[in-house]
């Protein structure tokens, strides 16, 4: 009989994509874990400094950075589009993706032009397809992204955005909900908004070396880093999260397409069983 | 028992340490320091160093900073230290590299020798080798 063969090799090709998948759904179970603890890893060093920026802001209210809240008329603005290097990990990026593209109209509906700085190759491709302005990108950060790799890409925004190139930057990225939910969300790094202006207490103040305002602009770049490597490290976890579920629904499907294809298999293989016990029983009368 | 400050050192990778510390020794941008619990507030770059933080019992840890920054509170130190090395001139050829790279992925070119990157490297092994050479000379002490 003709369909038994083959079907048993189809059987025994989905066995082996299923296993893959389960054993993708597994590392990146356990990816997942250790991303979200960097995650968390990385919050103290942001509060700090977010700290230290606001008492550093209200100490020396005479000079403001232009980094910190200024009101300067939207021109043009920048993106910068944390997405993941590997594919493989359901809707995540291309939900990001269309988010952008909403946001990116929008603006430029309203006569603001976009620039953009990728990190991760899935972003590079889609800006290689949809054109805009590249101004850089960091791409195969691994799994444990280091923040010397993303120092350039954040310096060639920052830069732009002291030239008055960029009149503001936006961090694109997903955002960790928890394992099943990643949401896209875009967030305004520059100029640092939601800044307390509470009057402080009472008066005291740093000594600083060398002076106040070298001490703030160290802190501030640092400071503006540190989210963007946040962005990365939750788009990360958010990466391996999407990924650890697509990877279990795609093994469950194969365990469904296993089921149906052993039935027909049954099906076939007993069809063949009676044709032949009745050619023989034929064959016997015949005789 | 000694009056102690608490030392927090994170970097924007984790944090490094925490701890009580009746000293506290770090390499700011205009020398070195020693911070006593309860010093006045103060605030600070920090040089590629070691920053040495003494415990009750007077022994001494060492941890190894390519910079970064040092906040004083009165019952509070923290080091904010980078992971990295970072000069402006560095900074600057990160920021070259990543539009660099950008440019080539557009075009579809690959670099050829990657000079800024090894530039980086020699950068960082130098404040290391003079962080374990002060080291060094502290234990032959």
């Amino acid at each position: 009989m003709a369909g038994a063969k083959e079907i048993r090799t189809k059987i025994a090709s989905i066995k082996s994509t299923q296993k893959i998948t389960k054993a993708m759904q597994m590392v990146a179970a356990s990816k997942m874990r250790k991303a979200q603890e960097r995650m968390s890893a990385s919050r103290p060093y942001a509060e700090k400094m977010l700290q230290v920026i606001s008492h550093l802001a209200k100490a020396t209210p005479e000079y403001r950075h232009s980094f910190m809240a200024t009101e300067r008329e939207l021109k043009r603005v920048g993106y910068i589009v944390v997405s993941s290097d590997r594919g493989l990990c359901g809707g995540l990026n291309s939900n990001l993706l269309r988010r952008l593209v909403i946001d990116v109209k929008e603006r430029q509906a309203a006569g603001i032009e976009p620039v953009f700085c990728a990190i991760g190759s899935k972003a590079l491709g889609f800006f290689k397809r949809f054109g805009g302005q590249l101004l850089g990108q960091a791409t195969h950060l691994g799994d444990k992204p280091h923040i010397e790799d993303l120092i350039g890409t954040v310096k060639v925004m920052l830069d732009a955005y002291e030239a008055k190139e960029i009149d503001a930057i936006f961090i694109v990225g997903n955002e960790f909900v928890n394992t099943m939910t990643q949401r896209p969300l875009i967030r305004q790094l520059v100029p640092i908004a939601g800044e307390a202006r509470d009057p402080m207490p009472y008066h005291w103040d740093y000594i600083y070396e060398p002076d106040a305002r070298t001490v703030l602009d160290a802190l501030l770049t640092r400071y503006l880093e540190s989210l963007v490597y946040q962005a990365v490290v939750e788009n990360s976890a958010c990466e391996q999260a999407a990924r650890m579920v697509a990877m279990k629904s795609a093994s469950d499907n194969a365990g469904n397409l296993i089921g149906e294809l052993q039935l027909v298999y049954n099906k076939a293989r007993q069809a063949a069983i009676t044709q032949e016990i009745s050619e023989i029983v034929s064959g016997a009368a015949a005789v | 028992m000694a009056m102690t400050v608490r030392v927090d050192i994170v970097s924007a990778e984790g944090a490094i340490h925490s701890g009580p510390a009746t000293m506290v020794y770090a390499t700011a941008e205009m020398g070195e320091v020693g911070i006593a619990p309860r010093h006045t507030a103060f605030i600070s770059r920090l040089k590629p160093g070691d920053v040495r933080v003494e415990n009750e019992q007077g022994e001494q840890e060492h941890f190894y900073v390519s910079g970064g920054m040092l906040e004083v509170q009165p019952n509070v130190v923290t080091v904010l230290a980078d992971t990295a090395i970072r000069a402006r001139d560095l900074d600057e050829a990160a920021a070259l590299e990543a539009k660099r790279r950008a440019e080539d992925a557009l075009a579809g070119q690959t670099a050829k020798f990657e000079y800024a990157k090894a530039q980086v490297e020699l950068a960082e092994a130098v404040a290391q080798l003079r962080a374990i050479e002060k080291l060094r000379k502290m234990k032959g002490r």
